[in-house]
Parts: C-alpha cells; sequence; structure tokens
C-alpha cells in the first residue's frame, strides 16, 4: 500500500521533474493572493500562451488513466497519514505531502505537488480533423472556431429570448419588470480568462465584440431565461473587508477599554501597540517618548495617519514596541499596528474606509535580491568598452 | 495716511492695523480706525501681557507673552539668546518672551533671598527644547532691569570645544589660554554692563608685561579694554574681572549683585575635544577660562546668585537622552554643583500651548489655512507633543 502509493507520488514528481514549470498550477494561483493592486485577480495573466502550444502532446486516454491514478493515489495517502479517504480535501492533500517531502527550496513552484491532473496538464485542444481530413467543426475554416461558435451559440440565445418575449406579448402576459438577472458582485471574464476557456487566441477586438453581445443579450428584459448561460461567463468578485477579522474589546481593571495590535511586519520591522481609551494621546515607544525616539516628522506623521484619518487624535493612550529594520520601516510597522488596534474601537463603515485608505494592507515591499554578475539588485558593474 | 502714521509709531500694532484695512473699503477711514481700536485690547489680552516689567510679572500672567523693550534687546542680550529665537525676532520685529512658571520661580527666589549668605545655585533642567535658556534670559532681564551685574555666558560648551588657537598661558605653567573665546566674551561683557564698568574699582594691581600694568584703583572698564585690545592676555583678563567682581560682590561700600548665568554648565566638568601639540586630550581644568569660571560657580562669595542651565545639544560625549542633572553633569560636577536648587523645566502646557498658537497666527507665522482650523492644531500638538522647539520647527513651514 504504502509502497503503491509511494509510486504513484512518485510518479507525480516524475511528471512534475520532466515537464518545464510554466504549467503552474492553476487553483494554487487563484487561491493565494497575488499581492497586485488589480481589483480582479487572476493568474491567467501570468500563464503562457495555450493556443500556442501547439498540437497536444498528451492522448486524451493518457489524461484519464492519470485522473485514476491520481484518485487512488488520494485515498492511499490519506489512508497513509491516517485520515478518512472520502473527506480528503486538496488542502488536506497539500498539507500532507508538505509533511512528507520537506523542502528547503524558496520557489513554490519548485517544491513538490500533487494535484488533479486537469490543474497539472494545461488544457489543450484535441485533434480538430478525422483521418480522412476533414475537419470536425463546421467553422474550422474561419480559424477561430470555439470563439466564433461561442458567438453564433449566444446570438441564437438572444433570438430564442426575443422570440419568447414575442409569444409573450401575443398572449398579453408581456410586463417590463420581469425578474432580472443581479450582476453585482460579478464581473465578466477577462480576456486571458475566456483564452483559457476557449483554448485559442483572441484578439482585443474580437473580446470587445463578445462583451458587446453578451451585454445587448442582458439588455432584453427577459434574459433572466438564459441566466446560466450568461452566468457561466461571469466570476465573483471576492468582497476584501470581510477578511478582516475584528478583535473584540478589551477591558481592564479600571474599566478602561483597551485593545492589541499584533506585531506587524514591515521590511523586518515588527511592531506591536497597546491601545487605551479616554487618553490623552500620550504616546511612548520602547519606554521613551516618541519625540525622541522618532526625531523625523516624517515618522511622526506615520503614526499620525490612522488617528487623524479617524479623527481621534487625542483620544487614545498609545504603549509601543517595535524592533528590527530602520527608523522608516519602524514607523510603517507601528501605523499599520495601529489601525489594526482601532479596529476594536470602529464600525464596519470606517472598517471599510480605511481598508480603502489603504491603512490595513501591510507593505510588500522587501529588499530586492543582489543578481550574481551585477553589483547590486540593479546597478550592473561599469561598462568598459574594452 | 493716519494709518501708516500709527504704524510708524507703535510697531507691534501695525500688523492689526493693516490687517483691518482691506477688509472694509478705502471710505470708511474713520470708522475702521475706531473699529480697530476697540478691537485690539481683545486680541492682546488673551496671550499679552502689557506688564513689560519681569519685576512685575507674578502667576497671572504665566503663558502670555510680554514684549522685551528693543532698547533693552541690545544690551542685556548681545550673545545669550538661542540662534532660532534670535532669528525669529528679526522676522516678527519684536521679541516676546513668554512667562512661564520655571522663570517666575526663579525670579520669587531671587527676590526673597538673602544676600549675606553665600550664593545661591539654581540650576535649570528639563528635555532638549523645553525651554530653559530662555527661562535664563527671562531671569537675566530681569536681573538688569533691578539693576544687578550679570555675567552672563551664552554657552559654555563653547570654550571646551572647535577651539582654534590654544596658547600656553603666561600665568600658570600647565594651563592653556584661549584668546579668541576670551575676547569676544570680553566685548560682549563690556555691552552688557556699560554703567558698572566706571564704578568698580579695581583692589589689586595686575602685572601683565614688563611694561604693561593695571595699578590699583583703576576703573574695571580699563582692564576689560585692554582685555579685548590685548588679544594675548585677553584670558588671564577675564581671571582677573571674575576674581575682581567675586570679592567686590556683596561688599557694603557701592555693593552691587551679581549674578552669574551659565548656559551649558555641564560642560565645564566634562571631556574637551581640544588636543595640545603631542594629540593628548586637553582636560578642562588645564583651560583658564574654565578654572575662572569654576571658581566663580563654588558658593564662596556672597552677594549674588548663580543660576546654570544644563545643555544636552552642545555637550559632548552624552547620550542624546540624557537630560537628568545627575547623567549630564557627571559626578564631579554634581560634587561641585551641590548644594543646589533644582528647577525643571516641562513641555508646554495646554494655556501655554494655546498662547504660542495665537501668537504665531496673530504673527501671521501659520499661513497655511489648514492650521488655522481646530483639527491644525490638534494636528500640531500631536506632531510636537508640546515640545516648544519642536513646534516652533514644525511651524516654520507652515
Amino acid at each position: 500500500m504504502a509502497a503503491s502509493g509511494g509510486r504513484t507520488v512518485g510518479s507525480f514528481l516524475w511528471k512534475c521533474g520532466n515537464c518545464c514549470f510554466n504549467f503552474n498550477t492553476v487553483s494554487s494561483n487563484l487561491t493565494r493572493q497575488v499581492l497586485s493592486r488589480q481589483l480582479c485577480v487572476s493568474a491567467v495573466l501570468h500563464r503562457k500562451n495555450l493556443a500556442a502550444a501547439g498540437p497536444e502532446k498528451f492522448s486524451e486516454e493518457f489524461i484519464k488513466k492519470q485522473v485514476e491514478e491520481f484518485n487512488i493515489g488520494k485515498r492511499h495517502l490519506a489512508n497513509m497519514m491516517g485520515e478518512d479517504p472520502e473527506t480528503f480535501t486538496q488542502g488536506d492533500i497539500n498539507r500532507s505531502i508538505a509533511y512528507l517531502f520537506p523542502s528547503g527550496l524558496f520557489d513554490k513552484k519548485a517544491k513538490p505537488l500533487m494535484k488533479h491532473p486537469d490543474e497539472v496538464f494545461p488544457k489543450q485542444r484535441a485533434v480538430q480533423w478525422g483521418a480522412d481530413g476533414r475537419p470536425f467543426h463546421f467553422l474550422f475554416y474561419t480559424g477561430k472556431q470555439s470563439y466564433y461558435s461561442l458567438m453564433h451559440d449566444t446570438f441564437t440565445k438572444a433570438l430564442a429570448v426575443e422570440k419568447h418575449q414575442d409569444r409573450l406579448r401575443g398572449k398579453d402576459l408581456f410586463t417590463q419588470d420581469a425578474k432580472q438577472i443581479s450582476l453585482v458582485g460579478s464581473r465578466w471574464l477577462l480576456k486571458e480568462e475566456l483564452e483559457e476557456l476557449l483554448v485559442e487566441t483572441i484578439s482585443e477586438h474580437d473580446y470587445a465584440r463578445f462583451i458587446q453581445l453578451m451585454e445587448r443579450l442582458l439588455s432584453l428584459p427577459y434574459c433572466s431565461v438564459e441566466e446560466d448561460f450568461v452566468q457561466r461567463y461571469r466570476r465573483q468578485l471576492e468582497i476584501q473587508s470581510s477578511k478582516q477579522q475584528v478583535q473584540p474589546l478589551q477591558y481592564d481593571q479600571h474599566g478602561v477599554a483597551y485593545s492589541t495590535g499584533d506585531g506587524k511586519q514591515r521590511k523586518t520591522a515588527t511592531g506591536t501597540v497597546l491601545l487605551r481609551d479616554s487618553g490623552s494621546g500620550s504616546i511612548s515607544i520602547n519606554g521613551t517618548n516618541y519625540v525622541h525616539y522618532f526625531p523625523v516628522l516624517q515618522d511622526r506623521e506615520q503614526l499620525m495617519f490612522p488617528l487623524h484619518f479617524m479623527g481621534v487624535l487625542g483620544r487614545f493612550d498609545m504603549q509601543c514596541s517595535v524592533s528590527g529594520g530602520g527608523h522608516s520601516s519602524q514607523a510603517g510597522a507601528l501605523r499599520l499596528a495601529i489601525s489594526r488596534a482601532m479596529l476594536s474601537f470602529l464600525s464596519e463603515g470606517q472598517v471599510e474606509t480605511m481598508r480603502q485608505a489603504g491603512l490595513l494592507t501591510p507593505d510588500p515591499r522587501i529588499k530586492e535580491r543582489k543578481k550574481p554578475g551585477q553589483e547590486g539588485a540593479r546597478r550592473k558593474f561599469t561598462w568598459k568598452k574594452r | 495716511f493716519l494709518h501708516y502714521s500709527l504704524s510708524i509709531a507703535l510697531p507691534p500694532l501695525s500688523y492689526l492695523v493693516a490687517q483691518v484695512r482691506p477688509l472694509h473699503g478705502s471710505g470708511c477711514g474713520q470708522q475702521q480706525e475706531a473699529v480697530g481700536m476697540e478691537m485690539r485690547p481683545e486680541t492682546f489680552s488673551i496671550f499679552r501681557t502689557q506688564e513689560n516689567d519681569p519685576d512685575c510679572q507674578s502667576e497671572q500672567h504665566q503663558g502670555q507673552y510680554y514684549t522685551v523693550p528693543p532698547s533693552h534687546f541690545h544690551t542685556v542680550f548681545p550673545h545669550g539668546l538661542p540662534p532660532r529665537y534670535q532669528q525669529q525676532v528679526k522676522t516678527f520685529n519684536e521679541g516676546c518672551v513668554m512667562v512661564r512658571q520655571p522663570a517666575l520661580e526663579l525670579i520669587s527666589h531671587l527676590k526673597r533671598a538673602d544676600y549675606s549668605k553665600p550664593t545661591l545655585r539654581y540650576l535649570l533642567y528639563g528635555v532638549k527644547g523645553s525651554g530653559k535658556t530662555m527661562s535664563l534670559c527671562h531671569t537675566v532681564h530681569y536681573c538688569s532691569t533691578q539693576g544687578w551685574l550679570v555675567l552672563h555666558i551664552p554657552d559654555a560648551h563653547l570654550w571646551v570645544k572647535n577651539c582654534k588657537e590654544l596658547l600656553p598661558s603666561s600665568y600658570h605653567a600647565s594651563r592653556f589660554d584661549q584668546p579668541i573665546q576670551a575676547s569676544n566674551w570680553l566685548r560682549n561683557f563690556r555691552t552688557t554692563n556699560e554703567n558698572f564698568l566706571s564704578k568698580i574699582k579695581l583692589r589689586q594691581r595686575y602685572v601683565w608685561t614688563k611694561r604693561e600694568s593695571t595699578e590699583e584703583g583703576q576703573p574695571l572698564g580699563e582692564l576689560v579694554d585692554m582685555g579685548v585690545s590685548r588679544v594675548k592676555s585677553s584670558s588671564d583678563v577675564v581671571g582677573a574681572v571674575l576674581k575682581e567682581l567675586r570679592l567686590q560682590a556683596g561688599g557694603t561700600e557701592g555693593g552691587f549683585r551679581l549674578a552669574v548665568a551659565v548656559d551649558g554648565v555641564n560642560g565645564l566638568w566634562g571631556r574637551t575635544t581640544l588636543k595640545k601639540e603631542d594629540k593628548s586630550p586637553v582636560a578642562p581644568e588645564e583651560l583658564t577660562l574654565v578654572h575662572n569660571l569654576r571658581k566663580m560657580i563654588n558658593n564662596d562669595w556672597c552677594g549674588g546668585a548663580v543660576i546654570a542651565t544644563l545643555s544636552q545639544t552642545g555637550s559632548l560625549y552624552a547620550p542624546s537622552s540624557a537630560y537628568l542633572p545627575q547623567e549630564l553633569l557627571g559626578e564631579e560636577g554634581f560634587d561641585s554643583m551641590d548644594p543646589f536648587i533644582p528647577v525643571p523645566v516641562s513641555l508646554y502646557s495646554e494655556k501655554e500651548f494655546e498662547s504660542c498658537y495665537l501668537y504665531y497666527l496673530d504673527r501671521h507665522w501659520l499661513q497655511h489655512p489648514h492650521s488655522q482650523t481646530e483639527e491644525g492644531k490638534k494636528e500640531l500638538i500631536f506632531l510636537s507633543n508640546r515640545n516648544p522647539s519642536v513646534l516652533e520647527r514644525l511651524c516654520a513651514f507652515l
């Protein structure tokens, strides 16, 4: 059991070692927090062009076999770890693999992984023509068969909706306020996501036409008939602020409310803050007064920012402790800690405004690695002509 | 035209009068003036006081600004004020000092002290930028208005560092002279105490070189002039002056009170940055000026007071967080200064901060529109933590 389990995992590992690592794990990328400032997050932006990969490298039976092997291997792994094979989720798999094969590598993509073959092997086009050379799809000679077939399907649906409307008008059952599709909290597929779905390249013009057609479909009053079809091409937006964990207020022996901001990192500086309510606005950092600890005005302004933003400047007393980094990063770490500590005193709407102001986002910038052959991270050695 | 003549006569009021004018049309000139006259007492009374004599100031004036008369400025303070304050005086065209609790305490002590007993020593201490030097200058102003002889050493640290010339002393073999510093100080001393120079007579004969000597009975002014002109022996002149004043201070015939005001007194007992020719460090005792000054600070004479300030800003080899007397004076200094009366100088209280803020507003120093709001004031309080010097630097670019 263990041996076969090891073999299946091993075969996966061999596969991973074989193919080059641009076959990223899509799901891990989608769930991992890609720290970019765009609203829509999608890892397909980082993937290579699928359609340009060429004819398929893996046949359908091969993929099916891989799927079976994966499922068996999953059950074996669950047995190995002493868990129930029926309720063994992907998260459990990841944890077990990290436990069984600890890796000291830094690159996440280089570590051993075990995922469903659909996520590991990219989607690819099956062979488009039969043994006699005749293509299967009637739109093959347009060059973008999936895209044009999708456009035709959409238009067919639009026509069907209009026909439905005409029938209703004929029966005098036509009402303007029919049930509409709710579009709040979702967005259209990105161009790259659409390309991935169709497994072929489309141009920006094509993408724009597709969105236009969908909007036209949505403009019809009775489009809710085709709601499933439309929702297939929309993605939900994650509501960011609901991820914020707000700790409840704690009260000390005198009945004064206080809350702590946990240690926040900014570029190797960590800071913790104890906020006390009904104070006079005095701040002590590592035992000294903040005017002496941060002689630079900029650092004190950073400390002031969350309090001033919420308009509670003279209300809180603070005891902070900070270590590591330089004065600027310590000020940034303290600012984050103060914002976090303040959350328990604020209402939901104010939390949202703070998040949008960027007070609750940890700053991801760290020192860039120095590369060999260069003097620093970006600076090259002096160029000499000869 | 009436406005302009008024503005020439009374400089502090010019701003207010000029302010009133653009608000109304130029037609109603007489009415504007009347309005201006009425407005003046109200705006002044909150943070200014008309009591310009330090003698008459009391606790009710605490937190308010009084104006030092321009005539006193150059005589009393040729060298004593902090440089930033001097710039502020030049900008605002007037010298306003806030009446604060440490200065009031000192002045009340000076009023009640018994001058037949050995001198009392007062030490002003506090965190950096809390107003020690300004309190010292306030007290010096009081002393000079009362007719005391003021011996004001602006910064004792200037004598223990950055000295270009070090001459071996002619008087004492192992000591060193600092001619430039000594002659500068003598010049300022002469400006401060003009009227005393002719009154005090020397009690001893001083021989400078084979050909030069100052006889007994000569006025002090001659000695000082000689020190200013003959730069080489100026340090010894300083020593002689100090000795004479010490002897004559408590005297019954033509007695005067002597106020020794030293800023940065911790410099006298620390280390110096000066080096001898063989690169060995110079101890403070080996400098003539320091040696003589230490003798002044000893309380073996009577008829005056010693007011000193600790200063970390110019001090050498002291950590920036140190402000207590023990830390800054060191053991040796503390033993010499002991017993002394410590006077702590704290940061601005709420009332004092309020009046400083209103003063800056009145002088149109705070130009930014946001700083005139309540919110801006809260921000200023936060960023400066009511530290006077920090607040001043902050407002400088607003």
